[in-house]
């Protein structure tokens, strides 16, 4: 047989028949719901009389637009309301599985698939959301869908679908000290363009990325979408199969050997076909900063603010000059001369408990900055218990961090966590688009040490100035 | 959905790369439970200042642009998120082709199901479609879905590819729930097989 890549040996197993043209109706094993981009997909069932073929491949969450403070009171904004209430109502009409507002399962739905054990190698995994390209951390296929292919798997539990092109992304080597799993994927961005990957699904391989826990697997496949790509995937290994082990929804006993023989021959064959590979050298990855406004606009914290006269591509340079304007910087300026206001650690990139152990170690006996909001949003409920019953929650609210419940938040600003025009904000979230996090707002992309050590400093700053061995 | 054939009216002109997805529907206009609308709130930020006046120099916000049909950009349109509020808007607005060197993934798989024709040409060749489109009322594109075809006010024809499949679909308004249903016994067959990937996956339940 063809020696065949950790995507083509997941896509195979799934595909339940292949159309005359290439197109493949794609069997999908487990589908995310999420009360932004699933309303008009149930009213579609709704009006075509049909149900949802497999509720128990299903599960549904709320965690866009909810609040994340005072949340018990119920959601005061209207239209947030009006979405959750019609998510409510639909997961109770169609028998779809649901994790309440407050219950402690209830999370970032990238956060708790993992977390729960719904997310698992070798299968393939749906939302109506672009960053589920994070289970592909676990060896799954994963990937964001829109709302029509939403209604679509409900109604039918596949996808017609089309395979994607392999990419190899390899980073070799240790990663230096003091340089995290976000720093990694945002080095690769920066390397391959928004665009590189689109087409593709990229497989990321080599020394720094196995050495990765699964927290920091995850943070890298999160941002797979921000390179283009349709999915990110690592092949499951000790790591993945220790971290899945005696998660609610993973198999267990007989079932779980049954599994663990299959999951062991999805890594990629030797002599495997990519249509692209590209290497990065871990040891030349410093901590990175986004300087403008989307997410192959990066610098190494130690950089400056580019000069758009460089760019020979016109319409490239019209862009990059529009983003040094809109993001209120001068040519030539230290990226850590640039203060901030705002501090957000959370999101589905950054809010496991790994990333807000990360951000404790930099705040512990530390203040942040006068005239600096801090907060920190935890991905589900089950991390927010976590990190209370560690304490490390204290640690940060001690140095003036705001500890909220877990969602979206300011992400992307759907609920009232938002920036306000020209605040700018040192985020360990994905997305550094105009307007992302509030209109107006100013996004820098991070890693939760570098957003804690900016809570901190009051401006940006290179984490490794507040490296505390005893922490490591 | 619409069938989509053939297609003559005003192109307008977007001369700019990776319109991503917030900047075609900020997610502050997600909050809907319908699929219409949006129209009013497509490119929000380049459309209105922050009173939520018009800004006069965004081409939508021009004659005859405020009845285009046809939208010309540059590379990677439509990166970023999977909101179909995207496509939503744009159809809202009543535009139903769009035309680029590339898309993002997720949003050319959306603009299909909404019967919305996103076509690829090259970065030179858009850049003529993007002069033809300056020309405004005295300037109007032909898409032509069947044959393949796009013809610029000049006459001048210009193929473009399109996967058969989708084209089937678009040309017949057809629905893809449709469409895979009728592959419902092999998806009952793939369930029945209880492959060695499949046995061991529990049920979710709560
Ligand atoms: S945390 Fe942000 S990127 Fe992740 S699912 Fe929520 S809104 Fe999307």
């Amino acid at each position: 047989m063809k020696p065949r890549t950790l995507f083509d040996k997941v896509w195979d197993a799934h595909v339940v028949e292949q159309l005359p043209d290439g197109t493949c109706v794609l069997y999908i094993d487990r589908h995310l719901v999420h009360e932004v981009t699933s309303p008009q997909a149930f009213e579609g069932l709704r009006l075509a009389g049909r149900k949802v073929r497999r509720p128990d491949a299903t599960i549904a969450v709320a965690d866009h637009n909810i609040p994340t403070m005072g949340r018990a009171q119920g959601i005061l904004e209207e239209d947030s309301r009006i979405q959750v209430d019609t998510l409510e109502r639909n997961v109770a009409e169609f028998g779809v599985p649901y994790f309440p507002i407050l219950s402690p399962q209830q999370g970032i739905v990238h956060i708790i698939g993992p977390e729960q054990g719904i997310s698992l190698p070798g299968t393939t995994i749906v939302c109506g959301d672009s960053h589920t390209s994070t289970h592909g951390a676990l060896g799954a296929l994963a990937f964001g869908i829109g709302t029509s292919e939403v209604e679509h798997v409900l109604a039918t539990q596949t996808l017609l679908q089309k395979p994607a092109k392999n990419m190899l992304v390899r980073v070799d080597g240790a990663l230096p000290p003091g340089v995290t799993a976000k720093d990694i994927v945002l080095a690769i961005i920066g390397k391959i363009g928004t665009a590189g990957g689109t087409g593709h699904v990229i497989e990321y391989a080599g020394e720094a990325i196995r050495s990765l826990d699964m927290a920091g697997r995850m943070t890298v496949c999160n941002m797979s979408i921000e390179a283009g790509a349709r999915a990110g995937m690592i092949a499951p290994d000790e790591t993945t199969f220790a971290y899945v082990a005696g998660r609610p929804y993973a198999p267990k006993g007989a079932a779980w050997d049954q599994a663990l023989a299959w999951w062991k021959s999805l890594p990629s064959d030797e002599g495997a076909h990519y249509d692209k590979t590209v290497v990065l050298n871990a040891a030349d990855i410093v901590p990175m900063v986004t300087w403008g406004t989307n997410p192959e606009a990066v610098v190494p914290i130690t950089g400056s603010v580019p000069n758009p006269a460089d760019e020979a591509d016109e319409g490239r340079r019209v862009q990059l000059a529009r983003m040094v304007e809109y993001m209120g910087l001068s040519v030539g300026q230290k990226m850590t001369d640039l203060k901030i206001d705002v501090v957000f650690v959370g999101s589905c990139t950054n809010g496991r408990i790994e990333d807000i152990r990360a951000a404790a170690a930099v705040a512990k006996g530390r203040k942040v900055a006068p005239g600096v909001r801090a907060m920190i949003v935890p991905g589900s409920g089950i991390v927010r218990d976590l990190a209370e019953a560690e304490g490390i929650d204290k640690v940060l609210i001690e140095a003036g961090f705001e500890w909220r419940e877990p969602g979206c938040s300011m992400c992307l600003g759907m609920n009232p966590d938002k920036l306000t025009p020209g605040q700018r904000c040192a985020s360990t979230s994905n997305r550094n688009f105009e307007g992302r996090q509030g209109p107006g707002g100013r996004t820098h992309l991070v890693s939760p040490a570098m957003a804690a050590a900016a809570a901190i400093a009051g401006h940006l700053v290179d984490p490794r100035d507040f490296a505390r061995p005893e922490f490591n | 959905m619409d069938a989509f054939t053939k297609l003559t009216g005003i192109a307008a002109p977007l001369p700019l790369a990776n319109v991503d997805t917030d900047k075609i529907i900020p997610a502050r206009f997600l909050k809907t439970i319908k699929r219409t609308g949006l129209g009013v709130h497509l490119f929000d930020t380049l459309r209105y200042d922050a009173e939520g006046k018009e800004r006069g120099d965004f081409v939508l916000n021009q004659e005859p642009y405020r009845k285009a049909e046809i939208l010309i950009a540059h590379e990677n349109f439509g990166c970023g998120s999977s909101r179909e509020h995207a496509p939503w808007a744009l159809l809202d607005f009543g535009i139903r082709c769009v035309i680029a060197p590339d898309f993002a993934d997720i949003f050319h798989t959306n603009t299909f199901k909404n019967g919305i024709l996103p076509i690829k040409l090259s970065r030179e060749i858009c850049d003529q479609l993007m002069e033809d489109a300056k020309l405004g009322e005295n300037a109007r594109i032909t898409v032509d879905l069947e044959a393949q075809m796009v013809v610029r006010p000049n006459g001048e024809k210009i193929p473009f590819e399109i996967d058969p499949f989708r084209k089937h679909l678009l040309l017949n308004g057809l629905d893809d729930i449709g469409q895979t249903l009728q592959h419902a016994p092999a998806i009952d067959r793939y369930e029945a097989r209880q492959t060695p990937d499949k046995a061991w996956m529990p049920a979710i339940a709560v």
